[in-house]
């Protein structure tokens, strides 16, 4: 019972979502484009290159209502719970997963992104592990492989977020108004016996190319 | 005044209803994405009547505050378009944040001196300073120099368009809203007047590796069309007839001026680099190019000759 109310609490957005995801959208001023990739609320992990603390938000403000009600991103528990706020901001109103980046074995750092995905949750992923220049996409974790290893019935969408790192670049508290993009592309599923590090390869590259679409 | 309002609005209506029926009516791709610009400026003119809407019943800060907002967007749109990097944030922040507000208080509190050198002497010597300072001597002059354009066009020419409500011409206190009216008007009707004709008998293109859209015959008969509105339109400016005509000339002129000139950044810069980025919510710069130029210019003909 308890269980059953806890899935009907999470599957219901906050009442301060959807105004924050208009804002976060008007500031961003983000076009967002679904090319080969349906908006259909499925059960996905969305990864996305990371080179702004305004990634994660962007992405998720991206979504359309009923995806993003089901959607929870996976965030660095040091950085959300520095403060009341955002650590507030981070579990109730994105309803995010905080991870800890400094755990070491790594089937445990990953067990409450599985708990999430057998609860019926879509994530939001940055498989970078941390934010980039914006210049180059780095080399991905293997945590995006494990998870899709272990729920073989999901599929991973890459998305791209473009100019973020100008709005608010790495090092910047202030944000210069400029124009943004949030691009989906076509899903992409680990084949049978493909090994990690080229599934990890062909992700990133699935990524990258959506720059010049 | 009230009637010059009515018939803008009459005309819009019709122009809109017009609009929607060509839009249905339309096959091929080519006339649909004809219709579809028509259609773009006619909304665009529906802000216009709205900032005038504003001024009616608002007062002259409301309207300043709203070429304030346009002025934001614009540079939003200009310096998405054009490269810059880590070095220029503070920059930047401080364009958006300081300077263009600023302007806009300058323009309010109408202190004229301040107003027509902030952006041209402070923030041309504030930029660079910054700049240097940030660390990066990348191409150095490039950034600063497009930063500065971008401030100058965005914020400080356009703001010379509010700036005409805060005129005083003899004979006509109380009366600046409608020299405002009237220039929007004349500018606008001339863009969309160029448009229309390039459309119907465009052959000889102006600058054809720049804008294959500009034509000789659509400037020419845009700008006599417009002019001849302009000079029917006397009675609401404290102009004679003759002075009317002239300095609808030389704005529609500017306008023109001012189209051609963005075409050219677009096509260095924003075609092959964040073109694409700007759908959806772009189009401010577009709308308003034509204003950027005219209204220093403006501005300053009816200062010198008219006001006191």
């Amino acid at each position: 019972m308890s269980q059953l109310l806890k899935e009907r609490v999470c599957a219901r957005a906050h009442p301060c979502a959807g105004p924050l995801a208009s804002l976060a959208k008007w500031i961003t001023g983000a076009n967002t484009r679904w090319i080969d990739c349906p908006a259909e609320p499925r059960q996905r992990i969305y990864f996305a290159n990371h080179t702004s603390h305004l990634d994660f938000v962007a992405l998720w403000a991206a979504l359309p209502e009923p995806i993003r009600a089901r959607t929870r991103p996976v965030a660095a528990r040091e950085y959300w719970v520095r403060n009341a706020v955002r650590s507030y901001l981070a579990t109730n109103v994105f309803q995010s997963v905080l991870i800890s980046r400094t755990d070491t074995a790594g089937r445990n750092l990953l067990s409450p992104l599985l708990d999430e995905l057998e609860r019926g949750s879509s994530l939001i992923l940055f498989p970078e592990g941390t934010r980039g220049n914006g210049d180059e996409v780095a080399e991905f974790k293997a945590g995006l492989y494990h998870l899709l290893h272990f729920k073989p019935e999901i599929e991973a969408v890459p998305v791209y977020l473009e100019n973020l790192n100008r709005i608010l670049p790495k090092g910047e508290f202030l944000p210069v108004p400029l124009l943004s993009r949030v691009t989906f592309g076509p899903p992409i599923r680990p084949q049978a016996g493909e090994p990690k590090s080229e599934f990890l390869d062909r992700a990133r590259r699935a990524l990258c190319r959506l720059k010049d679409l | 005044m009230t009637w010059l309002f009515g018939l803008t609005i009459a005309f819009l209506i019709a122009g809109t209803v017009a609009g929607q029926i060509l839009k249905r009516r339309m096959r091929s791709d080519a006339a649909q994405a004809t219709v579809a610009n028509l259609n773009r400026r006619i909304g665009a003119w529906w802000v216009l009547c709205l900032v005038f809407g504003a001024a009616l019943a608002l007062g002259n800060g409301a309207v300043i505050a709203l070429f304030g907002l346009f002025s934001f967007l614009a540079l939003r749109e200009f310096i998405t378009l054009t490269p810059t990097n880590r070095g220029d944030h503070r920059s930047l922040f401080w364009s958006f944040f300081l300077f263009t507000p600023l302007q806009y208080f300058l323009v309010w509190i109408q202190w004229y001196g301040m107003f027509s050198i902030l952006i041209p002497v402070y923030a041309f010597l504030y930029i660079p300073t910054r700049t240097a300072i940030a660390g990066d001597s990348s191409h150095f002059l490039e950034r600063t120099a497009k930063i500065h354009w971008g401030l100058m066009i965005s914020t400080y020419c356009l703001s010379h368009a509010p700036a005409l409500l805060t005129l005083n011409i003899p004979g006509y206190a109380g009366q600046n809203a409608k020299l405002l009216f009237y220039f929007l008007l004349v500018v606008q009707l001339s863009d969309v007047l160029q448009y229309a004709c390039g459309k119907l008998l465009g052959r000889t293109p102006i600058a054809p590796l720049i804008s294959p859209n500009k034509t000789w015959e659509g400037f020419l008969g845009g700008i006599a069309l417009a002019t001849a509105v302009g000079a029917a339109l006397y009675g609401v400016t404290p102009f004679r007839p003759w002075q009317a005509a002239a300095l609808s000339l030389l704005i529609t002129l500017m306008g023109f001026a001012g189209g051609l000139t963005m075409s050219a950044i677009k096509r260095d810069h924003g075609v092959k680099d964040y073109g694409t980025i700007i759908t959806g919510h772009g189009g401010v710069l577009d709308r308003i190019d034509s204003l950027c130029f005219s209204a220093p210019i403006f501005f300053h003909l009816t200062r010198y000759f008219f006001a006191v």
